[in-house]
């Protein structure tokens, strides 16, 4: 197992194939502890694929790749277990001391801490989106991967999630990997975005503005809507 | 300008929800109720013969009469006891062989296709070769209602382990479960509903195997009753009998009911206390 000194993901040449169609062609990729990076494309440029390999899904894979070892996914559902009540799915797998504290600390965080008790079945899209949220930071990770977490939310969810989303990221600085297909959402929310077509990262922009305002602690504007179709 | 024309679309007859009139269960209560006044007045007005059938009050009478000296008690408690020892082999049995199956790839090839052969025997036509294994006594019967219960609680535990949702197991397994926590926390639970659907179709096996095997040879035992009264002629007896199968069926769905309330009820969001 390689250490890299300030790094949260090193992939170099990543190459995913299926049935002899490369779908991911020659990934190379770093990301730096506390970074937050979008990865934007449409639908079959590998984007998603690109995530479950750095979460451990996909092993079918050619190239050198490290990822940091403490990480939690964010999946597009949120995939919580119905026959458990919210906090034993938050608290899923979690280990060491005091873990039924630690889960009510991250559901409070994502202010759903009087729904510890409910059944999943009961919360709305976005409550089960939050304690899916809950679940990835109440193991600490160095690296969050979420795939389009938000994408089957109503478009204000949407943006509520969006800013709770950012909000945690900055208390807890873990680097994040956000897959979207959304434009707004990868300027909005990330430090760097990268651009998957057909495989191949193709473009690659640092989010200036975002990072400064974010640095001075001050709120940022809702983006505008110009921006949309800078992709499509 | 057009005049255009306007209606009420509900035509004027609201519907508030504001319904009067007797409550369900005593809706659902008018059919046999109705029967049973059909039946009276069949049995009153002479249109069959005594011997064919006797009123529903007689048969209320020979139940008093049989509960009085203790009979009804002594062949319900030995019918009851056949299909709870049989349900609990061959639940077991069923849950047991579902595992191994569902869990384990060999298992599978080994249980699975065996299983499927075995299904296709009728329980039923094995009672000569148990008879033959175990002799005519309390075994045999114990042992037929087993082995019916334990095919459809097998099939449908070992295909619900295997409709467990794929994502959750990967996703269980990404926050840190091991193979017996993937186990406990997301497959059993899952497959508990399939197991409900088998265990539910046992019971219903169960009886009707208890009704075989007690017309075979027995001593003791609802069937065996009907068997003697069938010898006097006594259709109240034989009534008699049969409705206790009846009941002892609802009651026995009214018990899966029961389970699956309690055991499922984060399927309809209630806090089960």
């Amino acid at each position: 197992m390689a250490t890299w000194p300030d790094r949260a993901v090193v992939a170099r040449n990543i190459t995913r194939r299926f049935d002899g169609r490369p779908v991911l062609d020659g990934i190379d990729l770093d990301i730096r502890p506390g970074e937050f990076v979008a990865l934007l494309g449409r639908s079959g440029s590998g984007k998603s694929t690109l995530l479950r390999i750095l979460g451990g899904f996909d092993r079918s894979f050619t190239g050198e790749l490290q990822v940091a070892t403490r990480r939690a996914d964010v999946f597009q559902e949120p995939r919580l277990l119905p026959w458990s009540r919210v906090l034993p799915n938050v608290s899923l797998g979690l280990r060491g001391p005091d873990v039924e504290a630690r889960a009510l600390r991250a559901l409070d965080e994502v202010g759903l801490a009087d729904r510890a008790r409910s059944w999943p079945a009961t919360l709305s899209g976005g409550e089960a989106q939050r304690v899916a949220l809950a679940r990835a930071l109440v193991r600490e990770p160095d690296l969050v991967l979420l795939d389009e977490p938000f994408g089957a939310l109503d478009a204000l969810t949407r943006l509520r999630m969006q800013r709770l989303l950012r909000e945690l990221c900055e208390r807890h600085r873990p680097a994040v990997v956000l897959v979207t297909h959304d434009v707004d959402e990868a300027i909005h929310l990330a430090d760097r975005v990268l651009v998957l077509v057909d495989g191949v990262l193709v473009e690659e922009t640092v989010i200036e503005r975002s990072r400064l305002l974010r640095r001075l602690g001050v709120e940022e504007p809702t983006p505008t809507r110009e921006l949309e179709g800078v992709l499509l | 300008m057009t005049a255009i024309l306007l209606e009420d679309p509900s035509g004027g007859r609201r519907d508030l929800g504001g319904h009067r009139g007797p409550p369900s269960w005593a809706r659902r209560l008018s059919g046999p109720v109705v029967l049973l006044v059909a039946w009276q007045l069949v049995v009153a007005l002479h249109l069959v013969d005594d011997r064919y059938l006797t009123s529903p009050w007689s048969v209320v009478q020979a139940g008093q009469q049989l509960l009085g000296d203790g009979t009804l008690q002594g062949d319900l408690t030995a019918s009851l006891s056949r299909v709870l020892w049989g349900l609990a082999f061959g639940v077991t049995a069923g849950v047991g062989l579902a595992l191994v199956a569902g869990l384990f790839r060999l298992g599978e090839d080994l249980v699975d296709s065996t299983m499927n052969l075995l299904r296709a025997v009728p329980v039923i036509a094995l009672l000569p070769l148990i008879i033959v294994w175990v002799g005519i006594g309390e075994e045999a019967k114990i042992l037929l209602i087993s082995i019916g219960a334990a095919f459809p609680v097998y099939l449908n535990t070992f295909a619900a382990i295997r409709n467990v949702d794929e994502k959750l197991v990967e996703t269980a397994r990404a926050f840190g479960l091991g193979r017996l926590g993937v186990i406990r926390r997301v497959v059993l639970p899952g497959a508990l509903a399939g197991f409900l659907v088998g265990f539910r179709w046992a019971m219903g096996a169960a009886w009707v195997l208890l009704v075989f095997a007690e017309q075979v040879n027995a001593n003791r035992g609802i069937g065996y009753l009907i068997t003697q009264a069938q010898a006097w002629n006594r259709t109240d007896i034989i009534i008699l009998g049969l409705a206790v199968y009846g009941l002892l069926g609802l009651a026995s769905d009214g018990v899966v009911r029961l389970l699956e309330r309690r055991l499922l009820s984060w399927r309809r969001g209630l806090i089960a206390r």
